[in-house]
């Protein structure tokens, strides 16, 4: 049956097909659908974990417990997961267990665009590139096999266009594998020094077995040209290859580390030009580099950024297609939603001209104009540790004007350690807690705080107020974000005393279905034209609310994005907006 | 086998991502290779968006390269112009639905919105529509099958047959919007008539 997939869908389908077992993942753009899908198999235990590294862990565990096992993040998410996946390597498996890393050339939604297979390497696990979702569908299937084979972890890695991309696929079905029997074995499993010494060198030996195995896997192969260029490329950047080198050789790589280097040498026979078609880092081409023989890849191509089939035509023929020229458009950035409840925290946060270490969420918005509210960003859960650092740097007086801003999943992933370490070592730092209910950023999905699992079913839910409590803070508030004057009153409290606080923000996500039952009850805002005092004043304006903008000298509320939230009506100085 | 490669865009939250599957469905379906790809994410909150969809007997990049791209398909008039550079020099079409979103650095007085869009994309090609997109499919019953209008419009120039356009269609909208949508597209279809 042929059916239209995106890459991540064809990993959950993939995997199914394997026999998966279990599958766990916090989410992560470009990966976040992976574990979606997953959840809707009933053969598969598939669970939202509270970060990268819980998610990492609970998948080796049933593997080494003889159960195929998935885990997935997007790219940053295996920096969260990397000790136990460094471990995991020298332990290995019993049942299968495929990392899938979702990289982010171009970072259409991340930090950086660190490059993974370089974790393949520096970990010592094989490594598969599939180029479209037909070859994610089956190569997953290798995968695991693979992992089987030689016991071991095998990283699968994945970029947003190949995540994101959707195509044609043919599918299959489920085939059982029943878990392996369990039997206790010390020496393999507890990765003490002695243990791990032996496990290393078992480690190096599968390596040398993999290597062979690269060399005769049909994941790689040579497709001839016509020509006598020769092109080494794996992942997406094949695609561009075919499209741009209609005559060349291709060494095209599913599987590129242990890099096949037997295979390399055949296919050096048949060309006079070895050129290495790569996004981001030069992987490949370091591996025939250190070969000792002769390639160039980064020399043409760009190491920044997401490759494009412009890009690379342009770098190694140095033309392009006509086309007509660009025409300057409009910048239109990312917003907060109408009607989102971060809204009214960094509107405060703006009023009170507040330093604001920030952290990782749909709230980083408020980084950009009109609020400006934010210093740093760093990564998930920096928003504490950089907030106490600000107040040990510059001192209990600087702090009064201090927070750190996070939203809740992000606490809950990686923040509640940081605020142990503001009791613990006798900080005064205040904490806004974002809790909107919902992992927004990446798609509304759930976490421990909201009490619904992976599955849909209900759960026990962390209770934020306690959880602060309970690791010692004593000033716990809670405010409604709607409600300007309580919430920046609240928080210009907690930032003046003494003590450590948290307040955390109660608003669920203004796309969420509990709040778009909320707002059908509400009355649309509208501007009255008569009292509006216009371009001298936009104060509606600097709420950032993409409903409200400036039509010929006066606000406009666009009924069609309106909510009625009402949060405009309290910054309006003449009552104008209705 | 024909190719075609088409750039569907606008702003998040303007459907352009069930327009774009249906399209690609409608090709699948009538037995070509297809590929669609866009990104999710940061696009979703107000940002820009853009969906690239190339149908083939065998695709490879899911990209359009820069100067191949046959069909513009824009849902807002500004975001037209920041994807007129992929299109081919010889006659591509340029389908744009009449309608503004202007975008809160605007009304922050940090950008301006751009003038004489219209100009710009006629000196472009001569296959330029304008379409009151969201107008007309308010008249016939909803104003958010304003994607399934241009849908309709982008149909005649593909050579998928109408029946196959409609299963889809039928397979991907919520069953109570059917025959507004039925309804819009076939609108779209005929409005070059
Ligand atoms: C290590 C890591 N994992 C995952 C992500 C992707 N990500 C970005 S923000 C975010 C969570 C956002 O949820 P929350 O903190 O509740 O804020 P909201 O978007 O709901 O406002 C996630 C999962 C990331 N950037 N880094």
């Amino acid at each position: 049956m042929k059916i239209l997939l995106s890459g991540n869908e064809a990993v959950a389908r993939g995997a199914w097909e394997a026999g998966v077992k279990v599958a766990s993942a916090y989410p992560g753009t470009p990966s976040t659908e992976i574990l979606e899908n997953l959840a809707k198999y009933p053969e598969i235990d598939a669970e939202w974990s509270p970060n990268e590294k819980v998610a990492f862990e609970v998948a080796l565990g049933s593997a080494i417990a003889g159960a195929r096992s998935m885990v997935s993040m997007k790219h940053v998410g295996l920096n969260v997961a990397a000790d136990p996946f460094f471990s995991s390597a020298y332990t290995g498996v019993k049942g299968g267990f495929v990392i899938v890393s979702c990289d982010d050339p171009g970072m259409h939604s991340s930090q950086n665009e660190q490059d993974n297979r370089r974790y393949a390497k520096f970990a010592k696990v094989p490594l598969i590139e599939p180029s479209n979702a037909q070859e994610v569908h089956d190569f997953i299937k290798f995968a695991f096999e693979i992992s089987e084979k030689f016991e071991i972890p095998v990283l699968f890695r994945m970029t947003t266009r190949i995540s994101h991309t959707k195509g044609v696929v043919e599918v299959g079905e489920r085939k059982e594998v029943p878990v392996k029997d369990y039997t206790k074995n010390p020496q393999q499993f507890i990765i003490l020094p002695a243990h791990a010494r032996v496990r290393h060198k078992v480690l190096e030996e599968k390596l040398i077995n993999l290597r062979e195995f690269s060399n005769k896997t049909e994941l790689n192969r040579i497709e001839k040209g016509k020509n006598s260029l020769g092109i080494v490329t794996s992942g997406i950047s094949y695609n561009y290859a075919r499209e741009v080198f209609p005559g060349a050789w291709i060494l095209k790589l599913g599987m590129s580390f242990p890099f096949p280097e037997d295979l390399f040498k055949e296919f050096y026979k048949n060309v006079k030009e070895v050129i290495v078609v790569e996004e981001n880092e030069p992987f490949l081409e370091e591996e025939i580099k250190i070969m000792g023989y002769k390639a160039e890849g980064k020399k043409y191509i760009p190491l920044c950024d997401e490759l494009t089939p412009e890009i690379v035509r342009k770098s190694f023929n140095n033309e392009e297609l006509p086309h007509p020229e660009p025409i300057k458009s409009v910048k239109r950035p990312p917003q907060l939603c109408p009607g989102c409840p971060h809204t009214g925290v960094f509107y405060s946060l703006a009023k009170l001209k507040a330093t604001v270490t920030g952290d990782i969420g749909c709230y980083t918005l408020g980084a950009l104009p009109p609020h400006n509210a934010m210093d740093t960003c760093i990564c998930m859960g920096a928003s504490i540790g950089n907030a106490f650092g600000f107040e040990k740097a510059r001192g209990k007086d600087f702090s009064r004007r201090l927070v750190a801003v996070i939203g809740d999943s992000t606490f809950l992933h990686s923040g509640i350690t940081g605020l142990i370490d503001i009791v613990y070592n006798k900080g005064n730092t205040t904490v806004i807690i974002l809790d909107n209910r919902t992992t927004a950023m990446t798609g509304h999905q759930d976490h421990p705080g909201t009490g619904i699992t992976a599955k849909g079913e209900r759960t026990r839910e962390v209770d934020l107020a306690q959880l602060a409590k309970a690791v010692g803070v004593e000033e716990v508030y809670e405010v409604d974000p709607y409600n300007l004057k309580e919430t920046l009153k609240t928080i210009k409290k907690a930032m003046e005393g003494e003590n450590p606080s948290v307040v955390i923000s109660k608003g669920p996500c203004a796309l969420l279905k509990e709040s778009r039952e909320k707002f059908k009850t509400k009355e649309k805002k509208r501007v009255n034209d008569e009292k509006c005092l216009g371009e001298k004043c936009k104060a509606c304006i600097r709420l950032g609310c993409p409903a409200i903008s400036m039509i010929e000298g006066k606000a406009y509320i666009s009924p069609l994005l309106c909510v009625g939230c009402d949060v405009c009506t309290q910054v309006c100085p003449v009552e104008a907006i209705e | 086998m024909k190719e075609f490669n088409i750039i569907i865009c606008g702003v998040g939250g303007q459907g352009i991502l069930l327009a774009s599957e249906i399209l690609a469905l409608t090709a699948m379906e009538s037995g070509f290779d297809v590929k669609k790809s866009e990104v999710h994410g940061m696009s979703q909150r107000g940002g820009s968006v853009i969906s690239h969809i190339r149908i083939g007997e065998k695709v490879y990049s899911p990209l359009i390269e820069k100067g191949r791209c046959d069909f513009l398909i824009s849902f807002e008039k500004a975001e037209t112009l920041r994807w007129v550079h992929y299109l081919k020099k010889d006659n591509p079409v340029i389908i744009v639905n009449d309608f503004k979103i202007i975008p809160p650095f605007v009304s922050l007085g940090l950008d301006q919105y751009p003038q004489n869009i219209e100009e710009n994309l006629k000196n472009i090609t001569k296959n330029v529509y304008f379409v009151p997109a969201i107008e007309i499919a308010q008249k016939i019953g909803e104003s958010r099958s304003a994607n399934i209008l241009m849908l309709g419009l982008l149909s005649r120039f593909l050579p998928f047959e109408e029946k196959t356009w409609e299963k889809v269609i039928k397979e991907n909208v919520p069953a109570y919007t059917l025959d507004v949508n039925l309804k819009t597209f076939k609108e779209g279809r005929t409005l070059l008539d």
